[in-house]
């Protein structure tokens, strides 16, 4: 019994090579912030993402200066004084997605597991989403909190009513086998 | 009973040497993300547009490389008291104001157009602002903006002088303004300047003036900045009262809104005024303190 749990260790060391890789084809982020003042929304069409169905590894990365906004002034000062794009270029997620079946078809449910980094922050986190699975296509989608404080973007104290300190983030992405 | 313990003993190792295994999969699984990233075709690197060189339309009192983008609308109060050493009994330099109300308005991202009145001589203006080059992360080096302003002097009256002609209130200003960020704290132009006046009193003042503007705007903070400006004058009548602008000023930023808070030693903010008619002296205390506030409304997109 336990040479055969050796056996499956050598197995699953293994599992790389044999990788099921996918690349992302489509992609929108979109994130909401309510605060008294002003909603604001934005969207970023330009990130892309690369996942391995079989041992769940995926990464994504996302422009930062690809966030569009309704206001020209809210995009510059989203980029100048708040993600200090030009220091911090990309958003980063690498981590492993697991809890569902990559042989099965259809929509499941997964957690994500691993590092964001955000405005050259670092945090691990969990993040639950929707898989779905169909032949050489796979969607993802999740909905899921950043916390501003997290990855140390500081709200200057005039500006406390116009912004979030927590943010909603929409992701899709929309695989296709490599 | 012995066998048994060689048997743990091997079953031990063997958990041991899974665990030792599983660590070295996971070093295999980070390769194996690095290897995912190599995947992604990320545009390394493209070159962008180079943006907040400065915030405002104006450094301080003359034009900055920063144009507005299309369809904003922005609204301009520019203020400036009277001089600080004018003494307590003028509230030093509270009691007297000088207003220019503008309008600017993004026609595209790189052409703008504007209009404005100002309070002290009761001057109308409008101005063309066009970005010619824009500074990239990859390639173009500097912005490049052409500005052209026009400014109408409507007194004295044509009641008071019946002498004076339309064409004899009328001054022109020929700017390029050349900018560039250098890093994402500190930048910086250059602004070779033409100044024409029709009429000026030929004892004192020269019709055509040379001009260098300068400024420069280093953050300080995520929303403020300072500024400097100075504008040299090349040629000026041997008997000119005038004196070269010089300002200083902090930029407050909070979402729609610019505050420039500063102090010069020009009154007035059309570019005839402040580059060819200030007289006071601001390193012999006739300073004025004054702000710009601006406010931005997105029309369309």
């Amino acid at each position: 019994m336990k040479i055969f749990t050796l056996i499956l260790a050598l197995v699953w060391l293994y599992r790389p090579a044999i990788a099921q890789k996918y690349k992302s084809q489509k992609s929108t982020i979109t994130f909401f912030s309510s605060a008294p003042v002003e909603d604001i929304d934005s969207s970023n069409d330009d990130a892309s993402s690369a996942f391995d169905i079989e041992t769940g590894e995926v990464v994504f990365s996302v422009p930062i200066n690809q966030f569009e906004f309704k206001k020209n002034l809210m995009k510059e000062h989203f980029n100048e004084k708040y993600m200090e794009t030009e220091k911090y270029p990309k958003a980063t997620f690498a981590g492993v997605i697991s809890g569902y079946d990559s042989s099965a078809s259809g929509q499941q449910h997964a957690t994500a597991k691993g590092n964001m980094t955000i405005h050259g922050v670092t945090n691990n986190i969990s993040i639950d989403g929707t898989l779905v699975i169909l032949g050489d296509k796979v969607t993802m989608e999740s909905e899921f909190i950043v916390k501003l404080v997290d990855y140390e973007i500081e709200i200057p104290q005039l500006l406390w009513k116009n912004i979030a300190e927590e943010i909603e983030v929409t992701i899709s992405f929309e695989y296709k086998k490599i | 009973m012995k066998a048994l313990t060689l048997e743990k003993l091997f079953y031990q190792l063997i958990t041991r040497a899974t665990a030792v295994l599983s660590l070295v999969a996971c070093s295999f699984i980070t390769s194996a993300q690095e290897n995912l990233f190599s995947l992604l075709d990320d545009d390394e690197g493209g070159p962008e547009p180079v943006t907040a060189t400065f915030k405002g339309s104006r450094v301080i009192l003359g034009h900055s490389v920063k144009t507005k983008a299309k369809g904003e609308l922005e609204f301009l109060i520019t203020h400036r008291f009277g001089r600080l050493n004018s003494g307590a009994h003028n509230l030093w330099g509270l009691d007297n104001s000088s207003v220019r109300l503008g309008l600017e308005y993004g026609i595209s991202d790189r052409f703008n157009i504007g209009i404005g009145r100002s309070s002290f001589d009761k001057s109308f203006d409008g101005f063309l602002k066009y970005k010619a080059v824009q500074q990239m992360t990859e390639g173009a080096p500097v912005s490049v903006v052409a500005f052209t302003s026009m400014a109408i002097k409507t007194t004295p009256r044509e009641s008071e002088d019946p002498t004076i002609e339309f064409k004899d209130r009328v001054a022109y200003t020929y700017q390029v303004i050349i900018g560039r960020k250098f890093n994402s704290n500190f930048s910086f132009q250059l602004a070779p300047t033409i100044v024409n006046r029709n009429l000026v009193n030929g004892l004192t003042q020269e019709n055509t003036v040379f001009a260098l503007g300068m400024g420069l705007r280093q953050k300080l903070t995520q929303s403020l900045a300072l500024n400097l400006e100075y504008y040299y004058r090349f040629n000026e009548h041997d008997n000119s009262p005038s004196l070269n602008s010089v300002s200083i000023g902090f930029d407050i930023e909070t979402g729609g809104h610019v505050f420039q808070l500063h102090l010069t030693n020009s009154i007035m903010t059309i570019e005839r005024s402040f580059i060819t008619e200030t007289e006071d002296d601001f390193w012999d205390g006739d300073i004025h303190f004054g702000f710009n506030i601006s406010r931005t409304f997105q029309l369309d997109k």
